[in-house]
């Protein structure tokens, strides 16, 4: 390869050279640290740019179009159809009509502006302040109720020294996240609806049935619990980890000193699982007008708005439903950029922390 | 007290405990038993609502009618609601439009991800930290549905297969999760071909990929589940009910009870019971993800906590 041969790309490939010349007292281990990149320290990643960066802008565009080819179709796909939307939510401040002009998106400019007419409609709609409310019982009695089991599942299955019957039972409880929202809703309705299997067996012995499924009183714990069966065996998996890299040698000094098997749980397990608790439940909190879309949607027919409208199906409902484009997107836009502060703030709280969170610092 | 701390050797049977380390104590029967039945607790209550599923779609109209509904007990093993609904008619297209989806999205997302995250992973290249912030930017804020529906609509794409595959296609996270893991592969290793004269596209194909075949199985699993039970996009893009993928017309039979199209005549003559059908569709949908995802699952922790979380 041609390319491959430029001063320039040897520089680049090779950054055990450019480590070791801006580190000399690193010596062998240079290398062997340069292989991942992740790990580049500060000066051996600026010593890497500036090798990187030798040669003019069109050597360096020849040298590394390979690459640059090999991302585009991502960063198409991406500047398509996430980044043009975003231009489309302008529609909010309008009275969109679609029809105006033959293509959708043209229509956008022929349009009348509105300002904030979307925006006051809103905030006067008992509906919008409905679904708000549902969002957040919701997600608090998620927090509440699921966010805990996953721990204590990880604490069973991590005592348990058997490796088959732990492998056996990970591979059951991870099953059902790789199900569908509309398979984990049938089975549901299966077993708690009206003719499901309960209130069938109770009905036969000569008790009333019931249907869990239409009841919007116990809706959000329905939800809740619909989310518990799906996803929190697959949670288990960042708990047992951050326990397998606990030193055995923490357990055996704390027996040494005379911790029995609570005790050691209490200071030596739990504590290898606090960073990661707090991680997620930080990450947890930044996401929290995100509730269950699929899921929600599903089932709102069966217990009508009232109970189960949460943001994101409100926005689903009048614009896709309702056709109100400029409506449903004032709505969209209210929800991401509250959506956007809560992310960015969280991620700030996990990176004060000492943690990674979404992206890197 | 080196022989103390040298602990768990390989076990000896497949199923017996590996030996204890003497300062940890024998777990009491009660223990021991409480232990048990809240795994085994957790673990029926994922698999007997899949049993009930399985079982009933396997039953005869005759089994069905005696246990009231819901089987339980199998007594008999009938194939009948299977023939009915794999012998042409809505079910049989929606089966075959959700594999055609599944597999071509698959083939796509992964062939844009896997180039992506190499093409990303080679730190210092031009344009390398526009593309990855372009990227990134992505996974805080979303552009929001209607916005989104209306670009795909503008775009021509509804009624088509491809607003199924295109709008959702890549998974930012996922191109992470196999950046991070083409970054730790060798690089003296892909300095040695680079040396022997291999270009970017045979050191992806033949370096890279060979050494990353557990976490492209688990981003290949990722994708494909993504497909498989994907049935908003059909909903809000597709109108024509022949397009429709195996997810929607599951809601349609199974939640809005409505007989499939082409098939309901066996169910009124009596030769079939509507209740086995419907548990067989359910088992259509979860067939292929309940027998893919234990040849993958080894590989889950390794590729789930490459990208994600660092505790």
């Amino acid at each position: 390869m041609a390319h491959s041969t430029t001063p320039g790309a040897a520089a680049r490939t090779d950054p055990s050279s450019a480590t070791d010349t801006a580190e000399p007292s690193d010596g062998g281990s240079g290398s062997a640290k340069a292989a991942r990149p992740a790990a580049v320290s500060k000066a051996s990643k600026k010593a890497l740019k500036k090798a990187s960066e030798g040669g003019t802008l069109r050597t360096r565009l020849k040298r590394d179009r390979t690459l640059i080819l090999m991302t585009l179709p991502a960063v198409l796909l991406v500047l398509v159809f996430n980044y043009i939307p975003i231009l489309g939510n302008v529609v909010a401040f309008q009275e969109y009509d679609p029809y105006i002009s033959d293509n959708g998106f043209v229509a956008i400019f022929e349009s009348p502006w509105v300002g904030f007419e979307q925006f006051t409609r809103i905030l006067d709609d008992s509906a919008f302040w409905n679904a708000v409310q549902n969002t957040f019982v919701l997600f608090s009695l998620q927090l509440l109720l699921f966010f805990p089991i996953p721990i204590l599942l990880a604490l069973l299955i991590n005592s348990v020294i058997r490796p088959r019957v732990r492998a056996v039972s990970q591979a059951i409880l991870y099953l059902p996240h790789f199900f569908s929202w509309v398979l984990v809703i049938t089975v549901f309705q299966q077993i708690f609806g009206g003719a499901g299997i309960i209130a069938q067996t109770l009905r036969q012995h000569g008790y009333e049935g019931f249907d869990l499924m239409t009841d919007p009183g116990i809706f959000k714990f329905l939800v809740t619990s619909e989310g518990v069966w799906k996803d929190a065996g697959w949670g288990i998996i960042v708990f047992l980890a951050a326990l397998a890299s606990v030193s055995p040698d923490l357990y055996e000094a704390a027996a040494m000193d005379g911790a029995g098997r609570w005790r050691r749980m209490w200071h030596v397990t739990l504590p290898a699982l606090r960073p990661v608790i707090a991680l997620l439940l930080v990450l947890r909190v930044g996401d929290a007008l995100t509730v269950g879309f699929e899921q929600i949607l599903l089932q709102r027919d069966a217990v009508g708005p009232g109970a189960s409208d949460v943001l994101d199906t409100f926005v689903w409902w009048n614009g896709v439903r309702n056709q109100d484009f400029s409506y449903a997107a004032a709505a969209g836009l209210i929800k991401g950029v509250v959506s956007l502060g809560l992310v960015l703030a969280a991620n700030k709280v996990a990176h004060l922390m000492g943690e990674q969170g979404v992206y890197k610092k | 007290m080196s022989t103390v701390t040298e602990q768990r050797p390989k076990a000896p049977g497949r199923w017996a405990a590996p030996p204890r380390p003497v300062w940890e104590e024998e777990p009491g029967k009660a223990g021991l038993a409480g232990k048990g039945i809240a795994l085994a607790g957790a673990c029926l209550g994922v698999l007997f609502p899949l049993w009930i599923v399985i079982v009933t779609s396997l039953s005869s109209k005759k089994v069905i009618s005696d246990a009231g509904g819901l089987v339980v007990i199998p007594k008999g093993i009938s194939f009948i609601a299977y023939q009915e609904l794999l012998s042409g008619g809505q079910v049989t297209c929606a089966t075959l439009v959700s594999l055609g989806v599944t597999l071509v999205g698959t083939l796509f997302s992964m062939t844009v991800s896997v180039l992506a995250a190499y093409g990303l992973s080679r730190i210092g290249s031009v344009g390398h930290r526009w593309f990855l912030m372009t990227l990134l930017a992505t996974m805080f804020f979303g552009a929001g549905l209607i916005p989104t529906y209306l670009l795909v609509q503008s775009l021509g794409l509804t009624d088509t297969y491809l607003a199924l595959i295109l709008p959702s296609a890549i998974s930012v996270f996922n191109i992470l999760v196999l950046r991070g893991f083409f970054m730790g592969i060798s690089q003296e290793l892909v300095d040695s071909a680079r040396i022997d004269g291999a270009g970017d596209w045979r050191i992806l194909w033949q370096i890279v990929m060979p050494l990353s075949r557990a976490v492209i199985a688990v981003i290949t699993l990722f994708y494909a589940v993504g497909y498989w039970s994907a049935w908003f996009n059909a909903s809000i893009y597709l109108s024509d009910q022949d397009m429709m993928p195996l997810q929607n017309v599951m809601i349609q039979l199974v939640q809005k009870q409505e007989p499939p199209v082409g098939m309901g005549q066996a169910i009124k003559t009596g030769q079939v019971s509507a209740l086995a059908v419907q548990m067989a569709v359910m088992v259509l949908a979860l067939l292929p993800v309940a027998v893919l995802s234990p040849f993958v699952q080894r590989h889950f922790k390794k590729g789930m906590l490459t990208g994600a979380v660092k505790g």
